[in-house]
């Protein structure tokens, strides 16, 4: 399923939007989640998971081509845990 | 952020009736719960794809009391966030 497949569902779930609603608020949901993000907030959404921000410390690599050392600069990865409920839905069968 | 933090945002930029954004919030998330239930990878550009990985039994051990246990197969949810949502995370500080 892709964005725009979900927006298609949504459209035919919900009466009173016009498709063009719901695509702004499918942009702006996944908008501010990466906003927040990017504040280095943690964004927790019940039932379905929490995504947060780890720092990753700059380390010394290598390129796997050429054998050359090189530093890895430090750098912020999004993380996301599935909640409870959408775990079990997903193992459920 | 929380959900709530969401909704407020959303109908804010999409100058909708709060209690539809928060319906149409909700259907959103229930409906990618629904695709993955179905192990459906659900990709949403610019933030990211979350995909069900089906993982194989393997023997395990309790790490508290050492005990050899088996641990069943199941399926997992992963996200594989998208190479914008990595920008944006370590450009904005």
């Amino acid at each position: 399923m892709t964005k725009s497949d979900l927006i298609d569902r949504l459209a035919s779930k919900v009466g009173n939007f016009s498709r063009k609603d719901i695509e702004v608020i499918v942009d702006t949901v996944f908008g501010s989640m990466a906003d927040s993000l990017s504040k280095g907030e943690k964004v927790e959404i019940r039932g379905f998971g929490s995504f947060k921000v780890k720092f990753r410390e700059g380390r010394n690599g290598r390129n796997p081509k050429s054998g050359e050392s090189i530093f890895i600069e430090p750098k912020k990865v999004p993380f996301f845990k599935a909640g409870k409920e959408l775990k079990e839905r997903v193992d459920s069968e | 952020m929380t959900k709530a933090d969401i909704v407020e945002i959303t109908y804010d930029k999409a100058g909708l009736s709060k209690k539809d954004v928060a319906e149409v919030v909700d259907l959103l998330f229930e409906t990618i719960k629904g695709a993955l239930e179905q192990s459906e990878k659900v990709k949403v550009s610019g933030f990211g794809n979350f995909t069900v990985r089906e993982k194989r039994a393997r023997r395990g051990r309790n790490p508290q009391t050492g005990e050899e246990i088996t641990i069943c197969e199941r399926k997992v949810l992963t996200f594989k966030a998208s190479q914008i949502l990595k920008k944006q995370i370590n450009t904005t500080s």
